[in-house]
Formats: C-alpha cells, structure tokens, sequence
C-alpha cells in the first residue's frame, strides 16, 4: 500500500469510529485499521451508551443503531454480606423520547457504527494489527507499521484510539507503562433469559431498561463496584476493582464475580439464565491527573488511551467519542487552513478539550481517586454500618426505638471515632464537591 | 468457593494462533526464583498463569481475554512480555 492517507486512525472503538467518521464526513482520505476479525470483536464494555456524544456525530443514530433497552430506572445498592440499603430513581420522564441513555452490546454496535465509518467513505482494514508507529528522521510521526507484508503505511497524522494498554503509545514512549493503581480489572458476563421473564422481574415493558450499580461487601474490601445491566433478552453482570488491590489479595476476578451473583439479593435476578460470554476488561480509572500527553508531531491520543474515563460516574464511551470527534475536528480545520500536523498546531485540541465537559468533569474529581484509595471504609466499615443500622430499625423485637438508635451510633462509635466519622464526612464532601 | 473458569471461557469464541503465544514469561527462574506472590496466578482473569507444586509458573495464554492485567501488575519485574496477536486472531468477542 503506497498510497499516503491523510490520516490513521488506529482501533475502531467509540473513540476511533467517531474520528475516522467525523473526518471521513468531512471529505478527508481517511484509512482506519482494526485487530478484531470486524469492529467490536476486541471490544468489551458494561454497556451503557451515552445519547449525547453520540447525537452530536450521528444526530439520526436512533434510526438504525442496534440499541437494547432504554434506561428508565437507576439502582444504587449498598451491600453488606446478605443485605443491602438501596435508593432507586424511576421516572417516567425517561420514558419520553429522545432517550437518554440506552443499554447495547458493543459486539453488535461497533460494528454498526463501523458500517457508518465506511458509508462516510473512510477504508476500513480489519484483521491487522498496527505493530509500531513510523518516525522521520525529526521524530515526527508519519505512518504506522502493521503485521502484513509491505506494512508500511504512511499519513498526515495518525490517532491513537487503540485502547486502555495503548502499547503504541508505550513503544514510542508517549506515555509510561500503565500504573496498577490507575487501572481497574472488571469482569462481565452476559446471562439471556427469556424477555418477558426479564421485563416481569425488573418491573418494566417491552423496550425499558433497568441499571443496578452494587458497592460495599461484593468487592472485598476492594476499591471497585459492581454492575448489572438489563439488555433486551439478556443481563450483563459484573465487578471491576483497581488492579493495586487485586495485587495484594488472593481471591481471583472469576470467584469474586461468582460470589457476587450469589449475594442473596442478586441470585434471583439471575435465576434461569443461560450464560454465553465470559469477558474481561481494563478501565483506565486514574483521572484528570494520569491523563498522559494527547498530542504531538503528527499524532493525537483518544478514548481509552488518554485514560479519558470518569469513573465517578461510570461514563466512559461518551468521553471517547468525544475526544475522537475533537480531535477529528482539529484535524480537519488545519487541513482546510493548509496547516501542517506540528505539535503546536495540535495544541488546540487539547484546548478543545479543556474547554469541554471531559476535562471539566474529570478535573473537578481529581483527588477522588486518591481518597477512596486511602481509606478503605468506605468500601466495607460503611456498607456494613448502613446495612446493620436499617437492619436494628426495621426488626421488631419488643426494643424501644430511642435505644435502637443509641444502639446505632454506638456500632458506628465503635467501628470508627467521632474524629474519623467527621473526617470521612469531609473527604467524601472535598471528593465529590 | 470453588470456580473453574475453563467453565466460563469454554462460552467464549478464540481463533488460537498455534505455536505463537502473544504474551510470554521473559524468564521463568525470575517466577520461580525470586517474585515471592506470583500474582499473576491470581489476578489473570482467564487463569492462564498456574503455579506448579515445584515452583514454577506456567502459562497457557489460549484462553487469554487480552485484558493486559498481567502485564502492569507484574510491575516489581517487568516479566512478562505482552503483545497484541496477530490481526484476526485470538479472543473473538460475541457479545463484548
């Protein structure tokens, strides 16, 4: 392939089928390559999809995009060993369209959104795997290096969406080796039952859906959280951690997920379900502060690579296709300006970005992952507390309530000083404000 | 508890790339020798890292779920050699 493009995009992922998209719409030469045997192969996630960021690139998407369920309702449930306290938001107001937020199957909606890639006229290449980034004598990125014969393919610029390991990055030294405290492992699987037993079980018709975010006991003492996702015909279940933890611990990621679809209060919603996938998958959660340099000469960093990923609120897609729009954005105006692919020139997407939701949002929990590191209550002493103090209300054994409440703040006392009751009530505040 | 992931990964779809394992153990007597938690026999979600009752680990990556997670937390060895494999091959994700 001699032909020069005017740019790579690596992966086809949300971050990277939002640039080749965006730029191929805009009439650019725009080739994309892709590992899997078809877009999405490679590809894991929850999956909750984002209506926003994805409006913005493709306003019709609803037309045709393999969407599951629509999210009518949010759980949050705090777990102790065979309880949980629980709040639940369901509102009918998500049930008027457009839609929020939607559960999909990244298998099938990758490669939906890769289909659009190719309408808007970019050349996709699957089954390759980009093996190095190609230098000019100046360092200057100019093509990519891939597993075929003759695989040097040369561009204006190249886009890393390549992923959470971003071993291109790495190999050219953009970025250092991922730290373990930066990213989590979560491990998912996907259980169909028949739709009407799922839309009886959770409450909901034909095209709704319900989330459950789980936090407490299934983790272990882990930082991390757990998830279940209805689908139309099948519930995504799973329990990411941050990989320091996993490190100094001796339960493996398949016990942990086993154990907690047997918590009593998830068992039954499993219950009957055929499962047909085991996937595993990294999250970059080290926020605004392990963000590594997006931009130089003649490359960008999108998506997963950029650690773009808000793990306070589970968002992570839309923060990819946004970066890769922006950064197709970028591409785009310096082309039409007649402007070459420098560093200083691709500055602006980094402005771009600051001046977005995606570095605001990230910016603003920059010390979360730090506090939740550094104290570890939050993820057993607390859950156990809340569980164990709606446990001594709710029984009826005769008690009078005064004491039962006498009795609550002393198990809290005990667990934890007034001093650190106090502190951990300002951390989560300093956290979250 | 009990759980054997061959049950889970038996689900999933591979096109195994015979004889060309993408992620390696740079030196085994570093596993044997001188890591003292072998993590990686935990950690690895596809448990393709076993410890033998001599000592040794052993790694079979073809149930490999191409997470990475090998590779950073052996970061007190850096010993594990980890690429993507060739294009096409490996875990084929049905679902994701």
């Amino acid at each position: 392939m001699s032909e020069k493009f005017d740019v790579i995009v690596v992966g086809a992922g949300p971050s990277g089928n939002a640039a080749a998209y965006t730029m191929a719409k805009a009439g650019l030469n725009v080739l994309q390559l892709e590992r899997g045997e078809s877009a999405g192969s490679k590809n894991v996630q929850g999956a909750i999809l984002y209506a926003d960021a994805l409006e913005k690139i493709i306003p019709d998407f609803r037309d045709d995009a393999p969407l599951e369920r629509h999210i009518i309702e949010q759980r949050m449930w705090v777990l102790d060993d065979d309880s949980f306290v629980g709040t639940h938001y369901r509102s009918d107001a998500f049930n008027k369209e457009p839609f929020n937020r939607y559960t999909i199957i990244r298998a099938q909606f990758d490669k939906w959104f890769s289909g659009k890639v190719q309408e808007a006229g970019a050349l996709v290449i699957c089954e390759t795997t980009v093996t190095d980034l190609l230098r000019d004598e100046g360092n200057r990125v100019v093509g990519v290096q891939v597993d075929r014969d003759g695989g040097s393919i040369y561009a204006d610029v190249v886009i890393l969406a390549d992923g959470v390991n971003s071993l291109l990055a790495k190999k050219a030294e953009f970025h250092p080796e991922l730290e373990p405290k930066n990213v989590a492992l979560a491990v998912k699987e996907i259980h169909f039952l028949p739709q009407e037993v799922l839309q009886e079980r959770f409450n909901i018709g034909e095209e709704e859906g319900v989330v459950i975010e789980l936090f407490g006991k299934i983790t272990q003492g882990m930082m991390g959280t757990g998830f279940l996702y209805t689908n139309k015909e099948s519930i995504a279940v799973g329990v990411g951690c941050m990989l320091s933890d996993f490190k100094e611990q001796k339960t493996t990621p398949y016990a942990l997920l086993e154990e907690m679809k047997n918590h009593p209060s998830i068992k039954p919603l499993l219950a009957g379900g055929e499962m047909k996938e085991y996937t595993a998958h990294l999250i970059p959660e080290g926020g605004y502060k392990a963000i590594p340099k997006i931009y130089g000469d003649g490359w960008m960093i999108v998506g997963d690579s950029g650690m773009f990923v808000n793990a306070v609120h589970r968002e992570g897609s839309n923060l990819a296709m946004t970066t890769g729009r922006i950064a197709a954005e970028t591409v785009i105006d310096l082309i039409k300006a007649g402007k070459p692919m420098s560093a200083a020139n691709l500055e602006v997407y980094r402005s771009k970005l600051d001046d977005s939701f995606v570095m605001k949002d990230l910016k603003k929990y920059q010390e979360m992952p730090e506090i939740f590191h550094e104290n570890r209550q939050f993820f057993t002493t607390y859950p156990e507390l809340v569980n164990r103090s709606a446990h001594t209300m709710l029984h009826v054994d005769g008690v009078d309530k005064k004491t039962k409440e006498r009795e609550i703040f002393s198990s809290f006392r005990q667990k934890r000083s007034l001093f650190g009751l106090m502190g951990d009530a300002y951390k989560l505040w300093r956290a979250f404000r | 508890m009990i759980v054997k992931v061959e049950e889970k990964l038996f689900q999933n779809r591979y096109r195994v790339d015979s004889d060309r394992p993408h992620v390696k153990i740079v030196k085994p007597d570093v596993c044997e020798y001188e890591c003292q938690t072998r993590q990686c026999t935990v950690c690895c979600p596809a448990g393709c890292y076993t410890l033998e009752g001599n000592g040794k680990v052993v790694l079979i990556a073809d149930g490999c779920l191409e997470c990475g997670t090998c590779r950073i937390i052996c970061d007190d060895y850096r010993n594990v050699d980890w690429e993507y494999p060739r294009g096409g091959y490996g875990i084929l994700f049905k679902f994701g």
